[in-house]
């Protein structure tokens, strides 16, 4: 790879441990993709915050790291395990809470901002069209990618501290425009709403790209979608799929800037997504518990909850699970209290994937493909997927 | 006889060759407190990769994976190399932050199971005893 004179003073270790240790890191995936050089990056989104995940050994590397490590470019973090200031009352252990905000702190003392949040662009680190980034997140990568246009491969915790701490990437994959051409072409030939509706969609296209062998799927025939929809298809899409970039006619902002894809058109049918569905809806299911918020709600859903919630009593265990920023918003606009006062729990900072409450619940109703993924994998729970409409009823029930 | 391939991480360490068919994934594949691998129906399930030289095609699954050989490392029940076929970011990530010796497009079908190798991560060469 051609380094500048500064990179190479990284790698050379004239800027420190933790600089070294980064462009170390990003050298190797660089001569590994066969990248010609670094590219600098304006933003950076970190995973594998959760102490469940880290262990002791992870916040060891992370504290070496905050040594004399400074990150160069605006940061912010993925979910962690708890909510900070709200833990108890989810019941998470004063252990697993005094661990987790050790890994926060690491990161702190690097410059990271710790807003702790899988939607980074509705909380102020929200790149522009064309703009190189690195993220890790892959719900976010999908949405950075596909819905703003900016660029970025789908990043590890470690390979994105290390772009945090250098402010380069090596340009490789999604980087470069050629890499960017959809590759095979999806007509939707039914009606798709809501985020529910969304993420089945998601599944849909991305096991139907699993079963093809491709990445990168250009998609027709939706008329419209909300962010809230799109924030729902790129999770799910890069959860089943792996799918780090789609484009979508009409509606994503590079679908008509490289050469449309050749070949055989794959049809997903009104039949396809019922399919889908009831794969997301588990026999024998008694729902204890309901969340809503994956990937993190948005302000416009949060008002939706509270409108749906006002005057009732919530009668089962309810996560709302959204940014920090977002929750205070919610509390200046009144939605807070109408939620609360109901008897529904914030969940900031983290959410019904990574907060460690394996096997707390039976099962779990959310509207999010990607929660039915995870919560089943990771949790143990059984599951299903409804409309933010049918949660509230749920839980209320 | 000597393997030519590429170099991922510097370092020299010699040991006996644990070879599998199967790609690994170090989160959830491999329990970093016995340096067991414990992925159901794996080739190597159940067996220890401690201090051996671990060959094996490619690396797959979580990106926290990286992480796990890095608790690996601390608690000493890390492999002392690897060798892969094709490198994957997880694996060589992994091996940086760890600082694991570790070498790639290496034609793993010529290392047997039992043998004395040396790995040498600055040249990104294997020596087969």
């Amino acid at each position: 790879m051609k380094l500048t004179s500064e990179e190479q003073n990284m790698l050379d270790g004239k800027r420190g441990r933790a600089a070294q240790k980064s462009m170390e890191i990003l050298t190797t995936l660089g001569e590994i993709f066969d990248a010609e050089c670094m590219v600098d990056v304006s933003s950076v989104q970190i995973a594998g915050v959760s102490y469940a995940n880290l262990g002791e050994a992870g916040l060891e590397f992370l504290s070496e790291m905050a040594d004399d490590g400074k990150v160069k470019v605006l940061t912010t973090l993925n979910p962690a395990g708890i909510d900070r200031e709200n833990w108890q009352a989810l019941g998470i252990s004063a252990e697993f809470a005094k661990n987790q905000i050790r890994v926060i702190d690491a990161f702190a003392k690097m410059g990271i901002i710790t807003t702790c949040s899988c939607t980074p662009y509705f909380i102020g680190n929200v790149p522009h069209f064309g703009q190189h980034i690195a993220w890790a997140e892959s719900s976010a990568v999908c949405y950075a990618n596909s819905v703003i246009g900016a660029r970025t491969n789908r990043e590890g915790g470690p390979s994105a501290l290390a772009s945090a701490l250098t402010g380069k990437t090596p340009k490789y994959g999604y980087h470069l425009g050629e890499n960017r051409h959809g590759q095979v072409s999806i007509k939707v030939n039914a009606q798709v709403k809501g985020t529910d509706g969304f993420g089945i969609l998601g599944k849909t296209i991305g096991d139907r790209l699993i079963e093809l062998g491709k990445n990168i799927p250009f998609i027709t025939g939706i008329p419209s979608a909300s962010v809230e929809e799109l924030k729902s298809f790129c999770a799910s899409i890069a959860t089943y799929g792996g799918t780090a970039l789609f484009h979508m006619e009409g509606i994503t902002p590079e679908f008509d800037r490289y050469p449309r894809p050749t070949g055989n058109v794959s049809e997903i049918n009104q039949e396809d997504l019922e399919n889908a569905r009831s794969e997301l809806v588990d026999d024998c299911l008694e729902v204890d518990f309901v969340s809503i918020g994956c990937p993190h709600a948005s302000i416009n859903e949060i008002e939706k909850i509270a409108n749906l919630l006002k005057g009732k009593k919530v009668r089962k265990e309810f996560w709302i699970t959204t940014a920090r920023p977002i929750k205070r918003i919610a509390d200046e606009a009144g939605y807070s209290k109408i939620i609360e006062d109901a008897g529904a729990k914030f969940a900031t900072d983290t959410c019904c994937v990574v907060a460690p409450i394996k096997g707390r619940f039976k099962g779990m109703l959310v509207d999010s493909a990607k929660a039915c993924y995870y919560g089943r994998a990771t949790n143990k729970f059984k599951v299903k997927i409804g409309t933010i409409e049918e949660c509230i009823e749920e839980a209320t029930k | 006889m000597k393997l030519k391939g590429r170099k991922i991480y510097k370092g020299i360490a010699g040991g006996e060759a644990i070879v599998t068919k199967d790609g690994i994934s170090f989160y959830g594949g491999v329990d970093p407190d016995t340096g067991k691998v414990v992925e159901v129906g794996h080739e190597l399930e159940g067996q220890s990769i401690t201090g051996k030289i671990l060959v094996f095609p490619t690396g797959k699954g979580s990106t926290v994976g990286s992480y796990t050989l890095y608790r690996m490392k601390k608690n000493n029940t890390a492999p002392a190399a690897i060798v892969n076929k094709q490198m994957d970011t997880i694996i060589a990530v992994g091996c940086i932050i760890s600082e694991i010796p570790c070498v790639d497009k290496i034609d793993i079908g010529e290392i047997k199971r039992g043998q004395r190798i040396v790995v040498n991560g600055s040249e990104g060469t294997v020596e087969v005893k």
